[in-house]
């Protein structure tokens, strides 16, 4: 087997209290269905057979109950249950499942509503045998203001730093401003080896990241990372450009001093050589390819640790995490092409091969102020 | 009696002969005289051998004269050409009816004919009590051997290359979806890759793939169908990752292995069938990522005869283990000793002062070249590069990274740096069986232009390259490469953005062509130093060998 798919459904929803008081997020209704049945249509129209559902006992006992995802959803759904105070990270999670992880992962957060063409991140995960392989996307600009809140701006900390290289598919540098202080630093080994880097600020983390199994083994280990997202993900991408040594300390990079005495022992871990290196090796040295070209050393800098990102350009990809961003979904969803749609979802049904093209249409509706009206009541709802 | 060897005596004793055998042979013969005349009366048209004892002639009729082939192909799809010889019998049995008794009218060249019969009837009578049904089989195989010395044989062309034959896509199709692993069903098949953007006229039998539609959006993303060491390879020759004969090999061998590592024998299989089975799904999907390599066909033809050789009561631990030892066997003989001996055998060749002319990016050049240097050999290397690949950058980071000393220019400027070379040394994707060298397009001008200024051209290239194929130009089998290769932003102005929308532009990307063997002075295998002609000589002792 390839690939095994694992979806995180036990979020709590910090951000968006107000809507989840009563329903997990997991179970929170877009449209008709709840949350988690889109990406679990996702990975079911990619392929997957079977899913591994990382998830809270209350979210359990509703998804068995729904219809929706019991009729709609063809694939095998293998729920662990995990303690709900919220203490667990996602890192804490695939810690939990280890045992139960035979090959790479896929891990998709259950928050996550898009159409990407999902061959696109696995490709890179494939072809360039990475470690790491996630998915982002331009954000999309949402001029609506929730109703019903006075007008917060979106404070500028929560901004992502990353760094891509010229072919915009390599990962060099991920950081999130509340972690810098006084400014980016970007390594000296980056810049030689990748002189060419672009920042983007404007991206969103679409959380569904392709990992190999070598990381969920360094995770059994390592019990001090608890979140994908805001710990193992940053460190992988470090981890690229750290001196690979087994046996040798690190040589001192000043920024590396807090790090040193975690890099030296784990570092072999994570470049889990398989059985026919060699060979791999052998291929690579005849091949006639090379991933950068200028300087004199051969394809990826002979680095073994490689973190590749598919940026999405167009077409929708959201992460309903906030009220605001759930606010605007649920609107371009429900209002859609004339047609009124009821709360229990009879109409609905058909609108779920559309509602790509809502986002593209619902500035046409946002101005009906009847609409807006509606809105409001399904807030109450 | 019947089986006493027949003396081509007179007439006479012919027709007593023929009396005594007179109830099955005459009919025989009778039959064969209708059958000549139908032939005369209707030229290519079908007919239908209906008659077991008529098969049994057939089969008599390959050994004896290319007269006597004539009746068969009457009963043959319709021929084109009538062999001389039918012409001649057919009148002359013709112009008598046909009734048994009428002997004495007969002329000789009939009375030829009839013997001829007589001798086929009697073999046939001899081997029909050997067994009918192998007859028969051996009949409709045999049939068709006769009548290829008599007319141009339709020779049937592979379909990669028949890419404008909308018959032969449909029935790649049909077979890539017949091709699937057999505990799955129908659903899942392996996906047809579809041509991409116009194709040049004189190219239009071959595929054109676009890198931007990779075969795997088509499969499902946890690969079932396919196992994922042979998706993974297939993504990375798609795209280029894994570029280069030996390189792509290699890496197919290592594919190989992890099928056959992850292999387990279905309950009522035998694991030297069905093995080979599994593979063939494979390797159509890997040829639709990117056509396989001369070198890459050897290596699957070597793996398949391992797989079949492989004893039924070995069990299946002992004979994977087997099998994966003889492809590591087969890597490091034919190509990394390979690679040892033509460096020893090609150092000899480079002396003090030699200024060396390489072309693109060739593993076993460059390995020798570093050799070379290694072995304290004064020399500099000029490599001369091409677009859209552009590959000699890489060897010139390689070269340049050991030491050697390096001139870079593109080919079109090859004739100016020409009077400085020495030595040319190019190497090859394959040896055709007719002495041309298929090699990087370009390799030919190279030697073209190195043979025009006198400059010894020598090909490196292993044995296990060497095909059978012969091909004396670059048209009937080539690959065609992505077109948007060739598309180049300079000066933030991308000038062929749009090529498609022009309707008499193509863009056309070749991958190999041909050098015929006047231009190559000698080619520098394992086997030692050999001239190019000689490569059909190799392959016969090859095929002995196994």
């Amino acid at each position: 087997m390839e690939l095994q798919a694992v979806l995180m459904a036990a979020g709590g929803g910090s951000r968006m209290t107000d809507l989840t008081y009563n329903t997990p997020k997991a179970m929170l209704p877009v449209g008709n269905k709840p949350l988690m049945w889109y990406p679990l249509n996702l990975l079911e129209r990619v392929g997957f057979e079977e899913v591994i559902v990382i998830t809270t006992r209350e979210v359990h006992k509703m998804m068995s109950s729904d219809s929706k995802i019991k009729l709609d959803v063809k694939m095998k759904l293998d729920v662990v249950c995990i303690q709900e105070d919220g203490d667990m990270g996602t890192a804490d999670a695939l810690r939990h499942i280890q045992e139960r992880i035979k090959t790479d992962i896929l891990v998709v957060s259950c928050d996550l509503i898009t159409d990407v063409a999902l061959h696109e991140v696995v490709d890179l995960f494939r072809a360039y045998n990475a470690t790491l392989a996630m998915l982002m996307s331009k954000a999309h600009e949402f001029t609506e203001t929730v109703p019903g809140q006075k007008g917060k701006k979106k404070t500028a900390e929560q901004r992502d730093f990353v760094g891509v290289d010229q072919s915009g598919k390599r990962l060099l540098f991920m950081a999130n401003e509340a972690d810098l202080e006084d400014g980016l630093s970007i390594r000296k080994s980056i810049v030689r080896k990748h002189p060419r880097m672009h920042i983007k600020t404007g991206l969103v983390d679409a959380h569904l990241y392709c990992l190999k199994k070598a990381v969920v083994d360094f995770l059994v280990d390592n019990k001090s990372i608890s979140s994908i997202r805001g710990e193992l993900v940053p460190y992988l991408v470090r981890k690229q450009f750290s001196k690979t040594t087994n046996s040798q300390k690190i040589k001192d990079d000043a920024e590396d001093q807090n790090q040193k005495k975690n890099d030296g022992p784990t570092n072999h871990e994570l470049l889990i050589s398989s059985r026919d290196e060699p060979l791999l090796q052998l291929a690579q040295e005849r091949s006639c390819w090379n991933d950068h070209r200028g300087d004199m050393s051969e394809a990826y800098h002979g680095g073994k640790l490689r973190c590749y990102v598919h940026i999405m350009d167009e077409g929708p990809c959201y992460r309903v995490n906030t009220i605001c961003r759930e606010a605007n979904f649920s609107k371009c969803y429900r209002y859609g092409i004339g047609v009124r749609l009821d709360t229990d979802g009879s109409d609905i049904g058909y609108y779920y091969y559309h509602y790509y093209y809502y986002y593209y249409y619902y500035y046409y509706y946002y101005n009906y102020s009847s609409l807006r009206r509606r809105f409001i009541n399904y807030r109450d709802e | 009696m019947a089986d006493s060897g027949e003396t081509e005596g007179p007439g006479n004793k012919d027709v007593i002969e023929r009396a005594k055998n007179d109830g099955r042979e005459l009919t025989k013969e009778e039959k064969q005289r209708l059958r000549k005349e139908k032939k005369q009366q209707k030229k290519g048209k079908e007919k239908k051998d209906d008659k077991a004892s008529q098969d049994g002639e057939k089969r008599e009729k390959k050994p004896v004269s290319s007269a006597s082939p004539a009746p068969q192909p009457a009963t043959q799809p319709p021929t084109q050409k009538a062999p001389p010889a039918v012409p001649a019998l057919v009148p002359v049995p013709a112009s008598e009816t046909p009734p048994p008794g009428d002997k004495p009218a007969k002329s000789k060249a009939e009375l030829k004919a009839e013997r001829r019969a007589r001798q086929e009837a009697e073999r046939a009578s001899k081997q029909g009590k050997k067994g009918d049904v192998g007859g028969q089989q051996v009949a409709a195989g045999k049939p068709k051997a006769p009548p290829s010395e008599l007319q141009p044989v339709v020779k049937r062309l592979p379909e990669y290359m028949q890419a404008d034959n909308p018959e032969v896509l449909k029935k790649l199709a049909k077979k890539l979806e017949r091709q699937q692993t057999p505990e799955y069903n129908a659903a899942t098949k392996i996906p047809l890759r579809s041509d991409y953007g116009y194709k040049v006229s004189l190219f239009s039998h071959l595929h054109q793939y676009s890198r931007k539609a990779p075969l795997t959006q088509q499969l499902s993303i946890p690969s079932t169908v396919i196992h994922p060491a042979i998706v993974r390879l297939g993504l990375q020759y798609s795209q280029g990752i894994v570029a280069g004969s030996n390189a792509r090999s290699v890496a197919l061998l290592h594919a190989f292995k992890q099928v056959i590592r992850d292999y387990t024998t279905p309950p009522n299989e035998e694991l030297s069938r069905d093995l080979v089975n599994k593979l063939k799904p494979y390797i159509s999907f890997l040829n639709q990522c990117r056509p396989l390599s001369a070198s890459m066909g050897n290596a699957i033809k070597y793996i398949k005869k391992e797989i079949s050789n492989i004893p039924s009561q070995c069990k299946e631990e002992e004979a994977k283990s087997k099998l994966l030892t003889c492809i590591e066997c087969y890597i490091n003989e034919k190509i990394i000793l390979a690679a040892k001996a033509i460096a020893k055998s090609s150092i000899e060749k480079i002396s003090d002062g030699d200024v060396i002319l390489v072309y693109g990016c060739s593993s076993l050049v460059n390995h020798i070249l570093c050799e070379a240097f290694e072995k304290n050999r004064k020399f500099r290397v000029i490599v001369v590069d091409s677009r859209p690949r552009l590959e000699g950058r890489e060897a010139l980071r390689r070269l340049v990274q050991r030491g050697i000393s390096c001139t870079y220019v593109l080919i079109s400027a090859v004739s100016y740096i020409l009077p400085e070379v020495s030595k040319v040394f190019l190497g090859a994707h394959a040896l055709l069986a007719n002495g041309y060298v298929m090699s990087r397009v370009g390799t030919s001008q190279i030697a073209l232009v190195a043979k025009a200024f006198n400059v010894p051209v020598l090909v490196c290239c292993e044995t296990y390259k060497f095909c059978e194929r012969v091909q004396t130009d670059s048209f009937v089998s080539n690959e065609l490469d992505d077109p948007d290769d060739l598309i180049v932003t300079r000066k933030g102005k991308t000038q062929l953005e749009h090529w498609q929308d022009v309707r008499l532009l193509g863009l056309l990307n070749l991958v190999y062509d041909v050098t015929p063997p006047d231009f190559v002075d000698l080619v520098i295998t394992d086997l030692g130093m050999i001239p190019c002609t000689s490569v059909p000589v190799v392959l016969r002792v090859k095929n002995v060998d196994q």
